[in-house]
C-alpha cells in the first residue's frame, strides 16, 4: 500500500485509516445471525444472448436508434464512403491511428482530395486535436443487442482522446467477424489492462427539460461504416 | 460556491414547501413520468430481467461478505497497474486526502465528473475553502453550480430547473467562471447545450488534473468503470495528466465478468436506454494512453457501520441507478432537496439516515418520507427491500426516541407499518387499494404507515397501477 499523505508518524500506535476500514469491515462481517453462507450464491441462469440471427441487421437498426448514422458497404467500397463522408460535413483534415488500414484513406491522399492527414503520435495535444475535424478508426468490437462499439486502443483505434476531440468520429466495423450479439458475449474478449471506450451513439444529453441534444462534448456525429463481403 | 445540505429541516418541512413549488412540482412530474414510462419499455425488452436482477443482488451481497479480501485484491491491482491506493475513514479525511494530492500537482483547478460520493462529502465546498476552483463539467451538475444551487435528482440534477431558467443562470454565471454566454442564447436545449460546450471546452483543454467518482471496481482486474452521456467523463478521464477517483468501499464487483451483469441492469434501469453513449473502463495508468498518475480513493464515510445492519447493509448494493426516485411518488412530490442529502428519493430515505447515523431531526425524519406503497422495490435492478429497511429503520428512530420520551406519530407509524410489513396479503390489498381509491381519496393514504404520514401532509400522487400489475401485464 502506499503512504496516504495524513499517514501517522512511523513509531506512532495509532492505526492507519486503511488498517482500521478493513477492521471496521471484519467487525461488521462476523458473527452476523447471516453468516456468509447463507449469501446466496451467485447464479447465472440469465441469458448470455437475446438474439442469435440478423445480427449485423440488428447492430445497423440499434445504432441508428441512437442517431449513428449507418453505412452498409464492401470492402471495395470503403475509401469511397470514408471520402464522401468527409466531404459532407466539408471536413479539411482529419487525425489517423496507428495500423488503420491504408487502403482505407486511399482516396484522401490524393491532392486534389484536399485533406490533411494528421497521423498520431505521442507529440499531439488535445490542444492539436481540437483544431482538427474529423478521426478515422476501426474498433475492437460491436455489440448488436445494444448497438455498441468497443474502442480498445489496438491497431487502427489510437489513444482515447484520438476518437473524443474531433468534432466528426467515423468508425469503421468488420463484419462480421468483429460482431457480437450481447454484452456477456463481448466481456470475455476484451482485455481488461486496456483502457477502453464503449459507444452507443453520438455524445448526447437530457438534462434539459429531457429533451434529447446531440454533442455536447463528445464527437457530435458518429458515422458507422459496417463492411461486409469477402475478408482480405 | 454550491450550497450546502448541512442545517436543513427536517424532511416534512421541506417537502411542504416544495410541494406548494408549482414549477418544481410540473417539472418533475413531467420528468419521472417520461422516464418512468421509457424504463418500463427498455426492461421489458429483456426477458431475462428478473435473472439478471438476482444476479445483480447476488453479486453484491457476496461483495459485502467478503469485502476486505475484495478490497485488498483491488488495491494489489490497482497498485500493480501502476496506481496509487488511499483509503479515508470518513469525510474529512478523503477532503484532505484530495486537496493534498491536487496541492502536490501545483494546480489551483481541477475539472470534475458528476459523482455522487464526492458530493457526500462537500469535496467542492472543501475545496473552494482550501482555494481550489473545481469545475463540474456534466451539463446538469454545471447548471446546478453555476445557479448556486443542490442537485435534485441522482441522474439528473437539475431535472427542478426548466430551459428558461437555466438560459436566465446561464447568462448570469458563465462570465465568472469563464467563458460567458454567447450574445443572444435563446432558450432551446440545442442552443443552451453549445453554449455549455464552448464554456467548458475551454476547460478540459487546459486541466491539468481531474477528479472522479466510479460506477464500478473490478477487484479481479483492478479496473475502474465510468458510464455518461455527454463525453464530459471521456474528457476529464482521458485529457488531464492526473486522475484523482473517489469511490465508495462499496462499489466494487469481484470479477470482470460481473460487469455482464450491471452493464445490462445500469443503463436501462437509469436512462432507460439499451447503453449509455459512453462507458470508459480503465486500469491503473497506460503509457501514452490519459493520465500520467491515477490516485483512487477509498471512501468508507458511514459504510461499514451500515454493514454492521443486517436489514440494512442491503442499501450498499445500490448502483445509483435513480430508478427508485421516478417511481416513488412522495419523491415526485417533495423533490429531491427535501431529503436533504446527497441521496434523493427512496434510496436516500435508507442511506443516509444509516450513513450519517440518526442524530439530527431530519435524518430522524428519513426514514418516514415513504408511503411504503412498494413501488421501489419493484424498481430496484438490485432487488434492495426498501420498504424493509424502512420499517426497520422506523423501529430504530422509534427506539431512540423512547429513549428520549418517545413520539406519538413515530409510534402509530411504526405500528401500522410492522402491521403491514409481516402481513403480505394484507399488504397488497392495501397497496391495491390505495391505488383503486386515488380518484376519491386524493388526499389520505388510505393504509398502514402512510396513512400516519399522511395526517399531516398532503398526499402524493399515486401511480396509476402497481408495479405488480403492470409486470404481470407487460409479462404475461
Ligand atoms: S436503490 Fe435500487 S433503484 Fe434506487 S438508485 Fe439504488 S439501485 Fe437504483
Amino acid at each position: 500500500m502506499s503512504p496516504t499523505p495524513q499517514s501517522p508518524p512511523p513509531n506512532s500506535a495509532a492505526p492507519t485509516a486503511r488498517e482500521e476500514i478493513l477492521a471496521r469491515i471484519r467487525r461488521s462481517t462476523s458473527g452476523h445471525a447471516r453468516p456468509a453462507a447463507e449469501v446466496d450464491a451467485v447464479s447465472r441462469d440469465y441469458l448470455t444472448a437475446h438474439v442469435h440471427d440478423g445480427l449485423i441487421d440488428l447492430l445497423a437498426e440499434n445504432l441508428a436508434d441512437y442517431r449513428a448514422k449507418v453505412h452498409r458497404c464492401t470492402r471495395a467500397e470503403i475509401p469511397g464512403v470514408v471520402a464522401k463522408l468527409l466531404s459532407e460535413q466539408g471536413d479539411r483534415s482529419v487525425a489517423v491511428p496507428d495500423g488503420l488500414p491504408e487502403a482505407w484513406l486511399e482516396e484522401l491522399r490524393a491532392p486534389e482530395a484536399g485533406v490533411t492527414l494528421v497521423p498520431d503520435s505521442a507529440a499531439l495535444t488535445a490542444t492539436d486535436l481540437d483544431a482538427v475535424d474529423a478521426v478515422v478508426s476501426g474498433c475492437a468490437l460491436a455489440i448488436a443487442e445494444t448497438g455498441t462499439i468497443v474502442l480498445d486502443a489496438g491497431p487502427g483505434q489510437g489513444r482515447r482522446m484520438l476518437t473524443l476531440v474531433p468534432d466528426h468520429h467515423i468508425c469503421v466495423v468488420r463484419c462480421p467477424e468483429q460482431v457480437v450479439a450481447s454484452v456477456p458475449q463481448a466481456m470475455p474478449l476484451l482485455d481488461p489492462g486496456r483502457p477502453q471506450t464503449w459507444i452507443a451513439g453520438p455524445s448526447a444529453t437530457s438534462d434539459i427539460e429531457l429533451d434529447r441534444v446531440e454533442g455536447v462534448h463528445g464527437p457530435r456525429r458518429l458515422d458507422v461504416i459496417l463492411i461486409e463481403g469477402e475478408a482480405g | 460556491m454550491s450550497g450546502t445540505y448541512v442545517g436543513m429541516p427536517s424532511f416534512p418541512d421541506a417537502a411542504h414547501r416544495a410541494t406548494r413549488d408549482k414549477q418544481l412540482r410540473a417539472n418533475l412530474t413531467r420528468a419521472t413520468h417520461t422516464i418512468r414510462d421509457k424504463r418500463a419499455r427498455a426492461v421489458a425488452e429483456l426477458e431475462d430481467w428478473e435473472g439478471l436482477r438476482q444476479a445483480g443482488k447476488a453479486i453484491k451481497d457476496e461483495t459485502l461478505a467478503h469485502l476486505d479480501d475484495y478490497l485488498l485484491q483491488l488495491e494489489a491491482k490497482v497498485t500493480e497497474a501502476g496506481g496509487i491506493v488511499h483509503w479515508a475513514r470518513d469525510a474529512d479525511e478523503a477532503n484532505r486526502i484530495v486537496t493534498e494530492l491536487i496541492r502536490a500537482t501545483g494546480q489551483t483547478e481541477v475539472v470534475k465528473v458528476k459523482s455522487m460520493a464526492t458530493q457526500e462529502i462537500g469535496l467542492n465546498e472543501h475545496l473552494a475553502a482550501e482555494g481550489i476552483s473545481a469545475y463540474e463539467t456534466d451539463l446538469a451538475e454545471l447548471i446546478v453550480q453555476l445557479g448556486d444551487d443542490l442537485p435534485s435528482h441522482i441522474l439528473v440534477p437539475a431535472i427542478h430547473k426548466n430551459r428558461t431558467e437555466i438560459r436566465d443562470i446561464f447568462n448570469r454565471a458563465m462570465g465568472h467562471w469563464g467563458r460567458p454566454a454567447p450574445e443572444g442564447l435563446t432558450d432551446t436545449p440545442a442552443d443552451l447545450a453549445e453554449a455549455a460546450r464552448l464554456h467548458l471546452r475551454e476547460k478540459f483543454l487546459r486541466a491539468k488534473v481531474a477528479v472522479s467518482g466510479a460506477n464500478f471496481m473490478v477487484a479481479e482486474t483492478g479496473t475502474l468503470v465510468v458510464l455518461e452521456s455527454e463525453g464530459n467523463g471521456r474528457m476529464c478521464l482521458t485529457l488531464p495528466e492526473t486522475l484523482i477517483s473517489v469511490v465508495g468501499i462499496e462499489k466494487i464487483v469481484p470479477t470482470w465478468r460481473d460487469l455482464e451483469v450491471f452493464l445490462q441492469l445500469l443503463p436501462r434501469s437509469s436512462t432507460a436506454e439499451r447503453m449509455n453513449p459512453y462507458t470508459t473502463t480503465w486500469t491503473g495508468v497506460r503509457d501514452g494512453d490519459g493520465p500520467k498518475q491515477f490516485h483512487l480513493v477509498l471512501l468508507d464515510n458511514g459504510r461499514t457501520q451500515t454493514l454492521a445492519d443486517e436489514v440494512g447493509r442491503q442499501a450498499l448494493r445500490c448502483i445509483r441507478c435513480s430508478a427508485c426516485l421516478n417511481v416513488c411518488p412522495v419523491y415526485e412530490r417533495a423533490g429531491g432537496h427535501a431529503y436533504g442529502s446527497a441521496y434523493p428519493g427512496p434510496i436516500g430515505a435508507i442511506l443516509t439516515p444509516q450513513l450519517r447515523g440518526i442524530a439530527t431531526d431530519l435524518d430522524r425524519s428519513l426514514p418516514y418520507a415513504s408511503s411504503l406503497c412498494g413501488a421501489c422495490f419493484e424498481a430496484c435492478p438490485v432487488a434492495i427491500d426498501i420498504p424493509e429497511v424502512l420499517v426497520h429503520l422506523r423501529a430504530k428512530v422509534t427506539e431512540d426516541a423512547k429513549e428520549h420520551g418517545g413520539h406519538r406519530l413515530e409510534r402509530t407509524a411504526m405500528r401500522a407499518a410492522t402491521y403491514a410489513m409481516t402481513h403480505p396479503a394484507a399488504y397488497r390489498t392495501a397497496e391495491a387499494a390505495a391505488v383503486r381509491a386515488r380518484k376519491l381519496i386524493p388526499k389520505k393514504v388510505p393504509f398502514g404507515a402512510g396513512k400516519a404520514w399522511t395526517e399531516t401532509r398532503d398526499l402524493p400522487e399515486l401511480p396509476p397501477q402497481t408495479f405488480r400489475q403492470w409486470w404481470k401485464e407487460t409479462h404475461r
